[in-house]
């Protein structure tokens, strides 16, 4: 059997959802996975609801289109709620994750959602402190790992992730700040809840 | 002057597997990795969606110094095309890329390269022609200009993309060819989609590709050479039937580039990618990132017990007629996917399909029933379920033998 856990993003074009997950593709790479990562292009204007899918496979991936049936759907932007269908296709027992201050429970009711896992971080409070800008797509990276390990899916361990972020923004940003990414990766690990 | 250059390499010579670094790219930023590591001494381009990563990171390279190539920023990419005719002319390797409507605008000069017989590779970043404006995938620009005398590749993935590339410009620079080649591969889907792409090291790429010394050479005034001239009635017919020749007999020199190159990285290069064929029934033929879809829907199909295989042709021009034809000839049916039509074609059949069903008739294989789907233009979805369809529609003819409607849709609404 084929071992490909499928996510789906959702975003606001403009907020790194894409780059969030090529990282979390190479995170992977990094630990000896095959992965795809690629965004649905659509009108391409600032704020627009977004959608970039991560394909992550202990063997090389044949399949070349959007992924339907997720394993994982990451919601970054709390506010697409009701905007977009989040959980569209994602398949039964499958993991939601979303960036919000709001709690589990709130949320599994504002979305009618039971069939799978959730797992809510206020990713945004987290980038604000840390940042001191509302970019939470990036550190969700640790709560797609959190989750993985509570699913005993494990294909990304945090210390890699961790790696891979810190070298792909070295020589992009002071150190300071790529130290602060860094440990906005382990907090949102560290402070997410499931419910 | 002597040509002292890729044939010697091609021959005998026994080279040993060089491991490759992998890393985190784009299709079209693997390309832009293989144009670094070739060096090529001109790069001519004009931007065009979904080609710009190519040029653009390549000329990042030139920024920085990676590369000494002679880049030149153009006005359009008739004057691209130009350019890099002039440049090859003259003995430079020369190397572009370009999408769609840039390709579209090049046609008056791909003639020209293949007529003057210049080794320019070209990567193509699959793009539907307007109109109505699309800046996504489909085949209908490098399918339009696959009569322009240029050698074509097309890509599954990013790796077939970098591995191609390469490969394009051992091929098109082999003394006994002199032809150009396009190097394609689907736009978004495997241009902008992020892979694991293995890179040889970049010295196992220069010795792969050697030094290019041009046979002729405008700027070889001790030999001097007249290229692009005037060709009357005298002449013409014969060089053009001498063109037609050097891409006649331009297989080995592919497989013999080919057999090298997947020795050299341990990854398969074939002409045409069976999978599934020794005892398939039912088969899809389909280019470039879809067939590693199909490839996909192909490994269930067989675990329910469906034999059904999978053709990939690597190569479209020339086109591996035998080889297609002895990978279909026992099946109970075929589907030819086309991302492309080819208007006023009967029926509105697909490219691939005219050669296809040509060799087959060609080759007195008229038994085996082909059908033609229409997929994917401007970018529509090839999804898992559909490819299934067309599965299911072929089982259909294999049960019934009633081949049907031979040009379908697959994906289409309404």
């Amino acid at each position: 059997m084929s071992r490909m856990y499928e996510i789906r993003w959702h975003g606001r074009a403009g907020q790194g959802v894409v780059t969030a997950g090529e990282l979390l593709g190479e995170a992977a790479m990094a630990g000896g996975s095959h992965f795809q990562s690629f965004p649905e292009y659509g009108a391409e204007r600032m704020g627009a609801p977004i959608k970039s899918y991560t394909r992550i496979s202990d063997e090389p991936i044949e399949i070349h289109s959007p992924v339907l049936e997720p394993d994982m759907v990451i919601v970054v932007n709390p506010n697409l709620i009701g905007a977009v269908d989040l959980t569209e296709g994602l398949k039964e027992g499958g993991v939601l994750l979303m960036n919000t201050p709001q709690s589990p429970d709130t949320i599994r009711k504002r979305l009618d959602y039971q069939k799978g896992a959730l797992w809510c971080v206020d990713a945004s409070a987290i980038a604000t402190e840390e940042l001191r800008r509302d970019i939470p797509s990036t550190m969700m990276i640790g709560l797609v790992i959190k989750a993985m390990e509570d699913d005993s899916r494990a294909l990304i361990d945090l210390e890699t992730a961790v790696d891979t972020v810190e070298e792909s923004l070295e020589g992009k940003l002071r150190p300071e700040v790529v130290e602060a990414n860094a440990r906005a990766v382990r907090r949102v690990y560290e402070e997410c809840v499931k419910g | 002057m002597t040509s002292n250059r890729s044939r010697t390499f091609v021959l005998g010579e026994k080279k040993e597997m060089v491991e490759s670094t992998y890393l985190a790219l784009d299709g079209a930023n693997a390309v832009s990795h293989a144009m670094r590591q070739i060096n090529p001494d001109v790069v001519a381009a004009y931007p065009i969606t979904p080609q710009t990563a190519v040029v653009q990171n390549f000329s990042q390279f030139v920024a920085d110094g990676t590369v000494d190539t002679e880049f030149v920023p153009v006005e359009s990419e008739h004057a691209a095309m130009s350019a890099c005719i002039g440049a090859s002319a003259a003995g430079a390797r020369v190397m572009t890329a370009t999408s769609a409507n840039g390709l579209a605008l090049m046609w008056e000069m791909l003639y020209i390269a293949s007529g003057m017989r210049l080794p320019i590779v070209l990567t193509v970043v699959n793009r539907a022609l307007s109109s109505p404006l699309n800046i996504h995938c489909d085949h209908s620009d490098s399918m339009g200009a696959r009569d322009a005398g240029w050698l074509q590749l097309y890509a599954e993935t990013g790796q077939e993309a970098y591995d191609n590339t390469i490969q394009a410009l051992r091929i098109a620079e082999d003394s006994d060819l002199l032809l150009p080649v396009m190097s394609c591969q689907d736009g978004f889907i495997t241009g902008h989609g992020v892979e694991r792409v293995g890179i040889l090291p970049d010295q196992t790429v220069q010795d792969f590709v050697g030094q290019y010394v041009a046979n002729y050479s405008l700027l070889d005034v001790e030999n001097p050479v007249t290229m692009g001239a005037w060709d009357f009635t005298d002449y013409y017919f014969e060089h053009k039937r001498q063109q037609s020749q050097a891409m006649n007999e331009s297989m080995p020199i592919v497989e013999a580039v080919s057999a090298e190159y997947e020795k050299l990285s341990g990854r398969p290069q074939p002409i045409i990618d069976t999978f599934a064929m020794d005892d398939a029934e039912v088969a899809v033929i389909v280019l470039s990132s879809a067939a590693g879809t199909t490839r996909s829907v192909v490994r269930d199909l067989r675990n329910k017990g469906v034999k059904a295989g999978v053709v990939k042709p690597r190569l479209f021009r020339p086109f591996p007629a035998q080889r297609i034809v002895d990978a279909i000839k026992n099946c109970k049916a075929v589907a030819v996917l086309d991302r492309a039509i080819s208007f006023g074609s009967p029926d509105g059949m697909g490219p691939l399909f005219l050669d296809v069903t040509s060799a087959l008739y060609n080759a007195g294989a008229c038994d085996v029933p082909v059908i033609d789907f229409i997929f994917g233009l401007g970018g529509r979805d090839m999804t898992p379920p559909m490819v299934e369809s067309v599965y299911d529609q072929l089982m259909q003819i294999r049960d019934t033998g009633d081949r049907g409607d031979i040009v379908r849709y697959v994906g289409l609404r309404g």
